[in-house]
């Protein structure tokens, strides 16, 4: 198996690692069975994520893709990080190998919980807006 | 400072093995088919080589029949074996162990669907079974019995001369893959009533791509490869003439001094196991028992830590390790032999395996001990399971029976 020089630039120095004490939002997928846990962070204001942190139990790409999903959204508005696909990141991260795919899609996942989490604490149903977020397809 | 412990995945080529090699590629070329001197030459190389390897096993030169690998030695002894029986005598249960290698669990799979059972014998939570649940898993309808000489992963040596008297008594057959033993515990074929065995070069310091079965006289075996006649017609294609020497000089010095040299690597190993199970909420896979564990195996487990992630962090500080099985690194699902320990997913997921060997040294193995606590703090505390754990003691409970203390 071979990750890009991208992915593990990210993993050995990730970004945005950590917790956000007054976050408004928090998003937790996966989970210790499957051996990925993805758990977000995100300081909203004024409609624009100001600030994103994770902490993740997981592999080498969980970590690269939860770095790169955190960067990709730090700074946008809310709208934009909606559009955010897994795609995307495995791109920005110069492709994974094709078993590694999952954890890109819970990176996605992770960060639409947190919106999801986000507009249900100002009482705005998220299911319009966000969506189902769903399972791993690899953990059901 | 850069540390190799993963012996049990594979092994430098030797200096003095490597120069016995070379002369083949350059020199000594001829095909060992051929009935010019050229071709004589790389014949007698090769059954100097099949003398070697007898001897190192105690068994006799017409038993060796060279293979590409260990794993094709466990395929022609599995599969053939199981079809000519169900063909002769319509036999179709294979006896096995439920943490075999893949080379062997898969050519299981492969025969349950041609219609044979297969009994997979559960070990118990330290890795060993015994040779009387070989003897009451056998019936009139067994064909062959499967059983590693030593866990790749977590090291556990098993009964194999008990498990051979037992077949021997009830007249099976009985095959063992002794990839990881060979060069680590003394072997004698005829001793230890084994009727088939496999074995690898690359892991004691020949290059890969050559391995041996042997098989006992007497025994049929059914051709492996149609083709010429080379291994006496049972496996078909020019010999790997450089590879298959490099066998014979590296079984010879593997299985020689097998004793001088383990005291220094039982001590290292124990050493390893003794500082990194300070490492809270940590456990050792595999039994500790003297004798009954290979030399260089540490297997521990690690939990709120994630095995891949445990190795790349390594990799970054200089330390080549494993996690399982190299060979199921291209899968999600924990290791199958540690989930037959009984251990559940979480604990399996956060599994490392060092292995080592006598050229490790005090300094490295006094490095591993100083780096690996310091990676596992790193990911811990990047872990939401690990602060689950921490924050919910009431959730660690559920693993405590298995692990050290959480604090």
């Amino acid at each position: 198996m071979l990750y890009s020089e991208k992915v593990m630039e990210h993993f050995a120095s990730p970004h945005n690692v950590g917790e956000l004490e007054n976050a408004d939002g928090i998003g937790e997928v996966g989970n210790a069975k499957c051996g990925d846990i993805m758990k977000m962070y995100l300081k909203i204001d004024n409609n624009v994520i100001t600030d994103a942190k994770f902490k993740t139990f997981g592999c080498g790409a969980a970590i690269a893709t939860s770095s790169m999903a955190t960067d990709m959204v730090k700074g946008k508005p809310v709208s934009e990080a909606l559009k955010l696909t897994n795609k995307a990141v495995v791109e920005a991260l110069d492709g994974l190998p094709a078993q590694k795919l999952h954890c890109s899609v819970l990176a996605e996942q992770a960060i639409r919980s947190a919106l999801s989490d986000y507009y249900t604490r100002q009482g705005i149903d998220p299911l319009p807006i966000v969506g189902e977020i769903g399972e791993c397809a690899s953990c059901s | 400072m850069k540390i190799y412990a993963d012996n049990a995945a594979t092994t430098p080529v030797l200096p003095e093995i490597l120069s016995v090699m070379l002369p083949c590629f350059t020199e000594n070329y001829g095909n060992p088919s051929s009935i010019y001197s050229l071709g004589m030459n790389a014949l007698r190389a090769i059954e100097k080589a099949r003398s070697q390897c007898a001897a190192a096993i105690g068994a006799k030169t017409n038993e060796i029949y060279f293979t590409g690998c260990g794993t094709e030695a466990d395929n022609w002894a599995i599969k053939e074996t199981a079809r000519r029986l169900k063909r002769e005598k319509s036999k179709t249960e294979i006896i096995t162990t439920n943490f075999e290698h893949h080379a062997v669990l898969h050519c299981c799979q492969a025969l349950e669907k041609d219609g044979f059972t297969v009994k997979y014998l559960p070990v118990d939570e330290y890795g060993y079974i015994t040779a009387s649940q070989v003897a009451d898993a056998i019936t009139d309808n067994t064909a062959l019995v499967t059983i590693m000489y030593a866990n790749n992963e977590i090291g556990t040596i098993l009964p194999i001369p008990e498990i051979g008297k037992i077949c021997r008594e009830k007249g099976v057959i009985f095959h063992t893959d002794a990839v990881q033993a060979i060069g680590n515990v003394p072997i004698n074929v005829v001793e230890q009533n084994i009727d088939m065995m496999s074995v690898s070069g690359h892991k004691i310091h020949a290059p890969k791509g050559v391995g041996f079965l042997y098989c006992k006289n007497g025994l049929k075996l059914d051709r492996f490869m149609h083709g010429g006649a080379q291994e006496r017609g049972k496996r078909a294609g020019t010999e790997n003439t450089a590879g298959i020497v490099a066998l014979g000089e590296a079984i010879t010095l593997a299985t020689a001094g097998i004793e001088d040299r383990q005291a220094k690597i039982i001590t290292m190993r124990d050493k390893l196991i003794k500082e990194l199970s300070k490492i809270p909420a940590s456990r050792v896979n595999g039994g500790v028992e003297d004798g009954k564990r290979l030399p260089g195996n540490v297997n521990m487990s690690f939990i709120g830590i994630e095995g891949e992630s445990l190795l790349l962090n390594l990799d970054l500080a200089g330390i080549s390790a494993s996690s399982g099985s190299a060979c199921t690194s291209g899968s999600l699902d924990p290791s199958h032999v540690l989930l037959a320990l009984g251990l559940p997913h979480e604990i399996a997921h956060g599994s490392l395996r060092l292995s080592i060997n006598e050229y490790n040294t005090d300094e490295e193995i006094d490095y591993i001990i100083e780096t690996v606590p310091k990676v596992c703090a790193k990911i811990r505390a990047m872990s939401p399971l690990w602060e689950d754990l921490t924050h919910k003691p009431e959730m660690f409970e559920r693993f405590a029976p298995q692990l050290s203390s959480i604090n």
